[in-house]
């Protein structure tokens, strides 16, 4: 991998991680004041993260 | 219960009784004097042309056995030993469609060594992964890129994946078929043996992911193509933690497979409205409605394929990262001495094995869940405002 290659991977796996963040975190603040819809948020949880990881690794493939 | 134990010890046994049969089936003897000829020169040319073969460092070892690990092959090997360049396994058959089918077995000698193979008339020599045709002293005709110039027959070998596909098929069809019969028997009969395994998660496919994403009223007619989705990349996955060796569902051919299985369902079952969201968007103004139809063709192109770079590559990344943890073992031998590096690895590659158990469960999952939502945005019936 060259060094504008590696670059651009740590922007992809830090847009990721901030995106996955703000889905974790939103999700915990949900589950913490609605506890008995845990189950469905996680699943929207699952959905939307790996909706992401696919945008990512799509990136990271692409770009490699 | 009793008849499935039966044929599955059957079926071990047989497979323990032939494999040394197909490991012999090409024995590395090389009986004429000029094809032992053929065979050290090419050996040696391999050797010359690769420059540092003999001296690769560990570094370059590790990563050349990650790729080839994460390729597929036409040799089953378990277990390589570097210094003998021996590999141990068993052979596959080579399947080349090439004026008539051409069938022979494939052996280490073929794969590894660079010996040419001669079937009726014809001559194959291996490179690289590819199988080529050849002349009888196995001349592949390099350009200034070590690229073979030479033709490429039509390969429809069984390989490694093949195997690995064709395991997982075989092991499934004795699940389900066992689960079937109890259902058959008496429709309310607790599943015994494996079928208790898998009825909650055959549940939870209809409960969780068809049901409240398809629709009550038409997800039983996709629940077969959800459950063989789901249950193959599940069990692929899980085999590809064993020791087997297998790396089925990190291949893109396999992925891309299955995302065009999806796609043809999506767009098979797509009613009415569905075409309309595509081609004229209701609901907005028409100059919009034109700027909106090429995104949405991009759209029915780019879901399966999120689907298939993402089962890829999860499964690609976590292989080989499974792969360089235990690599630390041998690199890290002279800084941590012999059992630091073999206590840090081990530690590490196990955390790591338990989180690829995860994974394996969630790409399953993933891929069966997005699959059912599209094809649930497809069949939907809206209500018109």
């Amino acid at each position: 991998m060259t060094i504008p290659g590696l670059v651009g991977a740590g922007l992809i796996v830090i847009g990721a991680g901030i995106g996955l963040g703000k889905i974790g975190g939103s999700a915990m603040d949900a589950i913490a004041r609605q506890p008995e819809a845990a189950g469905k948020i996680q699943t929207a949880m699952i959905i939307i993260g790996a909706l992401l990881e696919g945008l990512a690794f799509g990136a990271l493939i692409l770009g490699k | 219960m009793v008849t499935i134990k039966k044929s599955l010890q059957l079926l071990t046994a047989a497979l323990f009784a032939l494999m040394p049969l197909v490991s012999s089936a090409e024995t590395p003897v090389v009986s004429a004097h000029d094809s032992l000829q053929t065979v050290t020169t090419e050996t040696a040319h391999e050797v010359h042309a690769e420059g540092q073969h003999a001296e690769e460092t560990d570094k370059e070892f590790v990563h050349n056995f990650t790729q080839h690990h994460l390729m597929d092959d036409h040799f089953y090997s378990f277990y390589a030993d570097k210094e003998a360049h021996r590999h141990y396994g068993f052979a596959l058959p080579v399947i080349l469609i090439d004026n008539g089918l051409k069938v022979f077995m494939s052996s280490e000698d073929f794969v590894y060594n660079g010996k040419v193979v001669e079937k009726d008339g014809q001559h194959y020599k291996y490179h690289h992964g590819k199988i080529y045709k050849t002349n009888a002293e196995g001349d592949l005709k390099l350009d200034e890129h070590h690229h073979p110039t030479v033709e490429k027959p039509f390969d429809a070998s069984i390989t490694k994946n093949v195997a690995g596909l064709l395991l997982a098929t075989i092991l499934l069809f004795l699940g389900f078929t066992a689960l079937a019969r109890t259902y058959k028997s008496s429709p309310n009969n607790l599943p015994k043996g494996l079928g208790r395994a898998l009825e909650p998660l055959v549940i939870y496919v209809r409960d969780e992911m068809a049901r409240p994403n398809i629709g009550d009223k038409k997800y039983k007619k996709y629940m077969p193509y959800l459950l063989s989705v789901f249950f193959l990349i599940f069990l692929l996955n899980l085999l590809g933690l064993t020791p087997l060796g297998l790396n089925v569902t990190g291949n893109i051919s396999v992925t891309v497979c299955l995302a065009i299985f999806t796609f043809l369902y999506v767009n098979f079952s797509g009613n009415a409205d569905y075409w309309k969201h595509i081609f004229w968007m209701p609901g907005v103004p028409v100059p919009m409605k034109i700027v909106l139809m090429p995104i949405e063709i991009l759209g029915m192109f780019t879901k399966p394929f999120s689907l298939l770079i993402r089962l890829f590559a999860n499964i690609t990344a976590g292989h080989s990262v499974v792969m360089g943890l235990i690599a630390v073992a041998f690199l890290m031998k002279e800084t941590l001495s012999t059992p630091g590096a073999v206590g840090v690895s081990f530690l590490l590659t196990t955390f790591l094995t338990v989180l690829e158990i995860l994974v394996a469960f969630l790409q399953a999952f993933i891929f069966t869940m997005l699959s059912s939502l599209f094809i649930g945005s497809a069949v939907q019936e809206h209500d018109h405002h």
